[in-house]
């Protein structure tokens, strides 16, 4: 073990960073795709706090958790691509600011 | 060397990141959030997440980003044009999330780290394995219906005529 060794806060720091840069996409972006690529960074993010504390607490049951994200993205990615599609083929645009028929 | 590794892989990953959000074309975002998640599978290897790290590459880097190329390259958007301009929404955008960031960080500040000696088995295939196909069934059996919902779903979306 050198001085400046690796901890626990190192990790969530970076999952902290990573997130804020995904919140940072879905709130300034305006490509769709990007949102969802945005969103999938967010997702990432919360596995990577999820394995850090695994690893800490030396228990890798944390490491269930971060394979269902992984599952769930992988859903999540199917629909979410054919919603992107189906819109496009009905409007002709993925800028989430033309799409705007439910909103007030 | 686990710190060298880990600012390495750390910055690459943030860079990464920062490249799907500031890529003027789609293409370029994820062209980076495949550098993002093959960074991020290493960061993973430092935390004995083996399998996961695996996973990372085959499901995320491999067949996510396969299928959102597939989309790019269907709906062949065009890149935009111009610079990019400081607009009020994206001054905005950056306040919250800096915001949002310094809170997740005085969160993860008070964290005592326990520094639990894992066992030779951790994050194994056998390991994972053992605990999911005992412990996590139910969860388990409820994704795979979850994924198969999710996969006649959009093809129902996705379909010009239903």
């Amino acid at each position: 073990m050198d001085g400046i060794s690796i901890t626990l806060q190192h990790y969530l720091f970076l999952a902290a960073l990573l997130f804020s840069l995904g919140v940072f996409g879905v709130l300034v972006r305006r490509n769709a795709l990007v949102v969802f690529m945005s969103v999938e960074l967010m997702l990432n993010a919360s596995n990577l706090t999820f394995l850090a504390f695994a690893r800490d607490a030396g228990m890798d049951v944390g490491h269930l958790p971060a394979l269902f994200v992984i599952a769930v993205a992988a859903a999540e990615a199917a629909i979410g691509l054919a919603i992107i599609i189906a819109v496009f083929r009905s409007r002709g645009t993925v800028n989430v600011d033309d799409i705007r028929t439910m909103r007030l | 060397m686990t710190t060298f590794l880990f600012y390495f892989f750390a910055i690459l990953t943030v860079v990464a990141a920062a490249g799907v959000i500031a890529a003027r074309s789609p293409m370029y975002s994820a062209m980076s959030l495949v550098g993002t998640f093959f960074c991020l599978a290493a960061i993973y290897a430092l935390l004995l997440a083996h399998t996961i790290a695996v996973l990372q590459v085959l499901v995320y880097a491999g067949a996510i980003m396969v299928l959102f190329l597939f989309v790019i390259m269907l709906l062949s958007l065009g890149e935009a044009v111009g610079p990019a301009k400081v607009t009020f929404p994206r001054v905005v955008g950056g306040i919250a999330s800096a915001v949002l960031f310094a809170f997740l960080v005085v969160a993860a500040r008070p964290f005592v780290p326990v520094g639990a000696q894992p066992p030779p088995s951790f994050g194994t295939l056998q390991s994972i394995g053992a605990q999911l196909y005992t412990q996590w069934l139910a969860p388990f059996e409820a994704v795979s219906l979850r994924v198969l919902v999710a996969r006649v779903g959009a093809v129902v979306v996705a379909k010009s005529r239903v």
